[in-house]
């Protein structure tokens, strides 16, 4: 799997970084550091992985090797050299003209990265105008070619649009050709892939690994996703707290990682072909500038001695080529994993809590002139037919991608859209009531809700006992001091104490925020609890700590979870039933073992397939295009502009039948399903069982 | 694009119908009448009802509304109060006079705001900035008068270099009022300027801190390249609005410096309209601003929609 | 009420909040003990001193009707800062409820009531409050409620506006989907992080009231003679300028400290509590 390289490049160090120091000087005049004594050196055509998490310095140290500071940071020692210029020591006209040029960044969210009121076809002029040699009149012609190898079809109508009219792979593609301008030496690949669908997000990283084997770019990659680094590096640089605590190999980093951090990343990252929930690492990585004086990981090392508390371990060279900074590295691959445990199962009952009917939900609102002349607004729906059931104490998946509309039905159960037909009801029978205002209290409560973004969902302004009283004082008649004490161990079966009661937000970690809107969502003893997206805004090692909390607490409480996500690895460690949606309509819903082992529909077989791994022998199977649709097709199965076994007319005009695979089991496709079992164990090399 | 264009212009029109029926409602809600302006003791019993009659004050408030709106779209505001002018010819010279002094300000004011607002967010936090910003929040706060009054004493007063007061009159040829008009386009530009030069830093530092200027930077575009074609397209949108918005208060700010110095245009004439009970002329002067105020704004929004290319095109060409 | 502690803690160590707070406090002192410590009578005439410079017996000089103008610049004040610092709250208050409830409730009210509100402000300010005062009348009882409520319709915009960036958040749509009533979801996750907002925009409301009050005054359609005010007194003193500069100056120095000094403690609290403070027009 490794890349073909071309071996007549002589070895030639070009970017190298030697004991750098970078930080920032806090309001008390002491100076924290941000990186610290960071050595690096990469090679020509070198594809290296810099992982870590928030506050890990990654970021920052990507950007030095431009010779570029966040305001506020500064060299505090060492160097950063590209091909033997310190880059901080640059003039400013020579530095403009490596940048972009020789070294060039491709950012994080290109939709924010490029100018708004320049087309694109003036920025990559601009670029080309910078940085190579051709002349004003051949820079159209050029900017196709480029445009062309980023596999961006109709590269004509991209020069003439604004950034904001392209959607955010074609984004990306355009950062990435604009890049390649100046046929740089190395590529700063700063969380490129990051917020892009799973089939958009496969689809670049195999770009990337081209464009490395056919011009021997070398490229850094950010990031903290270890599946996409698995993909495109061939070296893999662990930081935490702004630090290298290990450097080696991608194979042995990922498969016998020797520094513990490194393992215990590893072990909290759910895989694909795992059921297994995975192994949380305790406790928080320091904040940027807040390690200390002796090894930064000590506080959640299982390993951690005396000595990791006193001496800062110093980074050396292992036998196997890996470079770690530990004390005890050859005691990494002995850390016993606890025992991993399935999703517990969930008691098979014949109470559904909740039934979805029919379901369709529309955002589209009435024009006035519509509504004076009584019209109906004739557009398609945005989630049209969604027939579930939820079974008491189980985790039901939505999973898609953008526009599979699975937020949208979390918004309509919810009550916080109207939907435009269908219904939902609750396991006694009762209708619920289309929006909040319609429904009962008892209704209210059985349902909660649990966002995304935990800086969002909790209001700055309150306490963590305001925001915990809210639901307790609105449900329940209490005493003052019953809501207190209820509160309180409501904290603790988040494992948060006590303590936290006089918390403000800002004061709390992402993680604990997250689990006090958790103790806020099973405060009002709910039937169902909504989960949109709950733990991708989390770092990874703490969204293991998240998902086995969740999973404790449905097993506890006989809860059910409406889990909407677009991570499939996390879905695979949490979920009973997994529903498959592709532009707001159904196709394939089922138990979880069954669709990841036999993904039946075509769309679930090119969403299963794109998904990365952390696993230096997975290759992921690019099945469709990654277009990104905006509607869904007015008539016939909603896969049909991009189904890769598409049969011809019947699917473009008849919407595909129900077929059973099992009583549990049902997938809407127009291939008999004899054809599809035949089709998938035919192609089966790498299906995860 | 053109529906919005045309939405913009739908709207505007509502403003002004909506305006004018304010100012129609909030005239005849004010006790007394043209008829009592008009013959002031003598108004009352007879006499007030033949006159009320002669001017078909009688009439319901609506069908009157229909009159007057009817006759200020041909430009015809009827006769003042003491039945001797045309409205229209009084208010036409005094717009002509407040036109020059607004133009004048405008000329000056906006080119400076522009250069001072962008030099003052470019070097942000040094010197510059930091006396650029203190004087304008000085020139914005203060009140009109207390700074017409100083600079009357001391460029009138003490150096003698200009005159204090205006004493062309209102029918006077445009150049009558020079040298006279500058302490007055001096005061109002201050203002105004003032005004704008804070909304440019406030934008260009916010664009100055955004991903795309980073990125910029970041692809080696030099300095001044990166000001011009990164920076200043994008701030500057923002900027827009507010000139309009400024523009249209010197309308109703502009009253305090007619008077100070004894300038004959609208603003004036609107503050003696008021205490000589002339509700007609008042009216008049109400709408004309107000139509002004509604033409300027939507000029600039229509050249927002012009300029800033998310607003121009649909969301639909996404591919 | 221990975060305005904190808040005013904070912001006096700024060094513009510390001087914007003095200027303030001296003068509301100043106005409030004014009558108990001037030198002389503010109606007090005589017709041998008009127009004296300033000397041991007037520090201030005299007026063009032999008025001491020490005694009357220190009056001046009482009037202006009374009306306006009663008329803020009230306009802060108003337009502060109203623009928050139209940022949640959107929708058809919101577009009526925005429309109307867009058309009273395509009326000079001057003209509107100029109709009020001739019809009715100057004294307080007019002023008050005609400054409160012109100056509370810019505050319904800003009020709407913080209102909006709020309403989108998450803990919003969590209270609704709870089904908390409206009223509590306003008053609990709505007003304070509005607050902040509300508060320096009623500091700046407060300098463009003074504003407008000592412009009326200058105009003649404020205070009325012989009560002491500032901007009656400059009116008064433009036809003796060159000669009797003291007699425009001295209130002209206070007005503008005054204002000045708001506008310092606005800034110095704006940056304090994190607001943006880019200035539209005053109304």
């Amino acid at each position: 799997m490794h890349k073909k390289r071309q071996f007549d490049m002589p070895m030639q160090t070009i970017i190298d970084i030697q004991n750098l120091t970078v930080g920032f000087t806090d309001k008390n005049g002491f100076e924290r550091p941000v990186l610290r004594n960071i050595d690096l050196q990469i090679q020509r055509g070198e594809t290296v992985g810099l992982v870590g998490e928030s506050g890990s310095g990654k970021s920052t140290l990507a950007l030095a090797s431009m010779g570029y500071l966040k305001t506020g940071l500064r060299v505090f020692g060492g160097s950063a050299q590209f091909c033997g210029t310190d880059m901080f020591k640059l003039a400013r006209t020579p530095l403009q003209a490596l940048r972009g040029g020789k070294i060039a960044l491709i950012p994080q969210n290109s939709g924010q990265s490029l100018t708004p009121t320049m087309r694109i076809g003036a920025q990559m002029s601009e670029a080309l105008a910078l940085h190579s040699a051709l002349p004003q009149s051949a820079h159209v012609q050029r900017s196709l070619e480029l445009l062309t190898r980023v596999r961006l079809p109709d590269p004509h109508a991209i020069l003439t649009r604004y950034p904001h009219e392209l959607s955010g792979g074609q984004q990306q593609r355009v950062a990435v050709a604009m890049a390649l301008t100046g046929e740089p030496l190395a590529l700063l690949l700063d969380e490129p892939t990051t917020g892009l669908d799973v089939t958009t997000q496969a689809h670049i990283l195999e770009l990337l690994r081209e464009i490395n084997e056919q011009t021997g770019t070398a490229m850094v990659y950010v990031s903290h996703d270890l599946g996409a680094i698995a993909r495109v590096c061939e070296r893999v640089v662990v930081l935490y707290a702004g630090e290298v605590v290990s450097d080696g190999i991608m194979r042995t980093v990922l498969r016998s990682p020797s520094h513990p951090y490194a393992h215990g990343l590893l072990a909290s990252i759910p895989r694909l072909a795992d059921a297994r929930m995975p192994i949380p690492l305790d406790g928080r990585p320091p904040a940027p500038g807040e390690a200390g004086p002796a090894c930064a990981f000590a506080p959640r090392c299982v390993l951690a001695s005396e000595r990791c508390q006193l001496e800062r371990p110093p980074l050396r060279r292992l036998f196997n080529g890996e470079q770690v900074r530990c004390h005890f590295p050859e005691q990494t691959s002995s850390i016993e994993c606890a025992d991993s445990r399935v999703a517990r199962v969930a008691k098979q009952s014949q109470v559904h809590p909740l039934k979805l009917d029919r379901l369709g939900v529309s955002y589209a609102r009435p024009s006035l002139v519509d509504q004076l002349l009584g019209r109906d607004p004739n557009s398609t729906l945005t989630v049209q037919d969604v027939n579930l059931r939820i079974g008491a104490g189980e985790t039901l998946a939505l999973v898609g991608e953008s526009g599979s509309g699975k937020s949208t039905i979390l918004k309509a159960v919810a009550g916080l859209l109207a939907p435009a037909c269908g219904s939902i009801a609750f396991a006694d029978e009762s209708a619920l009531g289309a929006q909040v205002e319609q429904r009962s209290q008892s209704h209210l409560r059985k349902i909660q809700l649990i966002f995304q973004n935990p800086d969002d969902s909790l209001n700055p302004r309150h306490t963590v006992a305001t925001i915990l009283a809210q639901p307790l004082e609105l449900y329940f008649k209490l005493t003052r001091a019953e809501v207190v004490e209820r509160s309180i161990s409501l904290l603790e079966r988040v494992r948060l104490g006590a303590h936290y009661m006089d918390r403000l937000p800002s004061q709390m970690s992402g993680g604990e925020k997250q689990r006090v809107a958790i103790a806020r969502a099973f405060a009002a003893e709910p039937d169902v609890i909504l989960c949109d997206e709950v733990t991708s805004a989390l770092d990874v090692s703490v969204q293991a700590a998240v998902l086995d909390l969740l999973d404790e607490l449905r097993a506890e409480r006989g809860t059910s979870y409406l889990f909407v996500s677009h991570d499939l690895a996390v879905v695979r460690a949490l979920a009973h039933r997994v529903a498959v949606l592709y532009q707001g309509r159904l196709c394939e819903i089922g138990p979880s073992a069954a669709i990841y082992s036999q993904p039946l529909h075509p769309y679930t077989q090119v969403l299963l397939g794109a998904v990365l791994e952390p696993d230096p022998d997975h290759t992921p199977r690019l099945l469709a295009n990654d277009v990104v649709e905006s509607e869904p097709p007015k008539l016939g199965c909603p896969f049909q502009r991009r189904c890769p076994v598409h049969q011809g007319a019947a699917c473009d005009r008849e919407l595909p039948p129900w077929q059973h695979v099992d009583e549990n089991h049902h997938i809407r496709c127009h291939i008999p399903l004899a054809n599809l079992v035949q089709t998938l164990s035919a192609g089966k090399e790498s299906i995860h069982a | 694009m053109l529906k919005l264009l045309f939405r913009r212009i739908f709207l505007g029109g509502l403003t002004v119908i909506i305006v004018s029926m304010i100012i129609f409602g909030a005239v005849e809600m004010l006790p007394g009448d043209a008829c009592t302006a008009l013959l002031q003791q003598d108004a009352r019993g007879e006499t007030l009802k033949q006159c009320q009659e002669d001017l078909g004050l009688n009439r319901p408030s609506a069908l009157r509304y229909m009159d007057w709106v009817d006759g200020a779209a041909k430009g015809d505001f009827g006769l003042t109060a003491h039945r001797n002018k045309k409205v229209s010819d009084l208010v036409g010279d005094r717009v002509k006079n407040s036109l020059l002094l607004g133009v004048c300000s405008l000329a000056l004011g906006l080119p400076l705001a522009f250069a001072m607002g962008i030099a003052a967010a470019l070097k942000r936090d040094r010197w510059l900035d930091l006396s650029v910003s203190s004087l304008a929040i000085v020139a914005m706060t203060i009140p009109e008068f207390v700074s017409a009054t100083v600079l009357i004493l001391i460029f009138s007063a003490w150096l003698g270099w200009l005159p204090g007061i205006v004493t062309a009159s209102a029918s006077s040829p445009l150049s009558a009022f020079f040298p006279e008009i500058i302490l007055p386009v001096v005061v109002l530009s201050m203002v105004m300027t003032a005004h704008i030069l804070r909304t440019v830093r406030s934008s260009m530092l916010e664009v100055l801190d955004s991903d795309y200027v980073r990125m910029a930077t970041l692809k080696g575009v030099p300095y001044s390249r990166m000001i011009v074609r990164h920076v200043l397209p994008n701030a500057l949108l923002p900027a827009i609005n507010v000139v309009a918005l400024t523009v249209a208060w010197l309308l109703g700010g502009v009253v305090v410096i007619e008077t100070v110095f004894n300038y004959p245009g609208l603003g004036r004439l609107m503050v003696s309209a008021i205490s000589d009970r002339d509700l007609g002329l008042v009216q008049a002067i109400a709408l004309i601003v107000s139509c002004v105020y509604v033409t300027v704004n939507l000029s600039a929004d229509i050249l927002s929609l012009l300029a800033n290319p998310r607003l121009r095109t649909s969301m639909g060409r996404k591919s | 009420m221990k975060r305005i502690f904190e808040v005013l803690k904070e912001v006096a160590s700024r060094p513009s909040g510390a001087i914007g707070l003095l200027l303030v406090l001296l003068h509301i002192a100043i106005a409030i003990s004014s009558p108990w410590i001037v030198p002389y009578d503010f109606k007090a005439i005589s017709a041998l001193d008009i127009l004296t410079p300033p000397d041991a017996k007037n520090l201030f000089g005299t007026d063009q009707m032999g008025r001491d103008v020490l005694t009357r610049t220190l009056l001046g004040g009482r009037e202006a800062i009374l009306v306006t610092a009663i008329a803020t709250p009230i306009a802060v208050f108003w337009g502060g409820l109203l623009g928050i409830y139209l940022g949640l409730v959107g929708g058809r009210r919101d577009d009526v009531i925005m429309r109307i509100v867009d058309a009273f402000l395509s009326l000079p300010w001057i003209l509107k409050m100029l109709l009020l005062i001739v019809t009715f009348g100057n004294g307080i009882h007019v002023l008050i409620p005609t400054l409160a409520f012109f100056y509370g319709i810019p505050v319904i915009r800003i009020a709407r506006a913080a209102a909006h960036s709020v309403v989108a958040r998450d803990y919003v749509l969590a209270a609704r989907a709870r089904g908390q009533k409206r009223l509590t979801i306003i008053r609990r996750e709505l007003l304070p992080n509005v607050l902040d907002a509300l508060m320096v925009e009623g500091a700046m409301r407060w300098s463009w009231m003074l504003l407008a009050f000592s412009s009326l005054s200058f105009l003649g359609f404020g205070v009325s003679p012989p009560t002491p005010d500032w901007g009656l007194m400059v009116a008064d003193s433009r036809t003796f300028l060159p000669l009797a500069p003291w007699a425009g100056l001295f209130p002209i120095a206070f007005l503008s400290s005054l204002i000045i000094g708001i506008n310092m403690l606005a800034d110095a609290l704006a940056k304090t509590l994190g607001v943006d403070r880019a200035q539209k027009a005053p109304i």
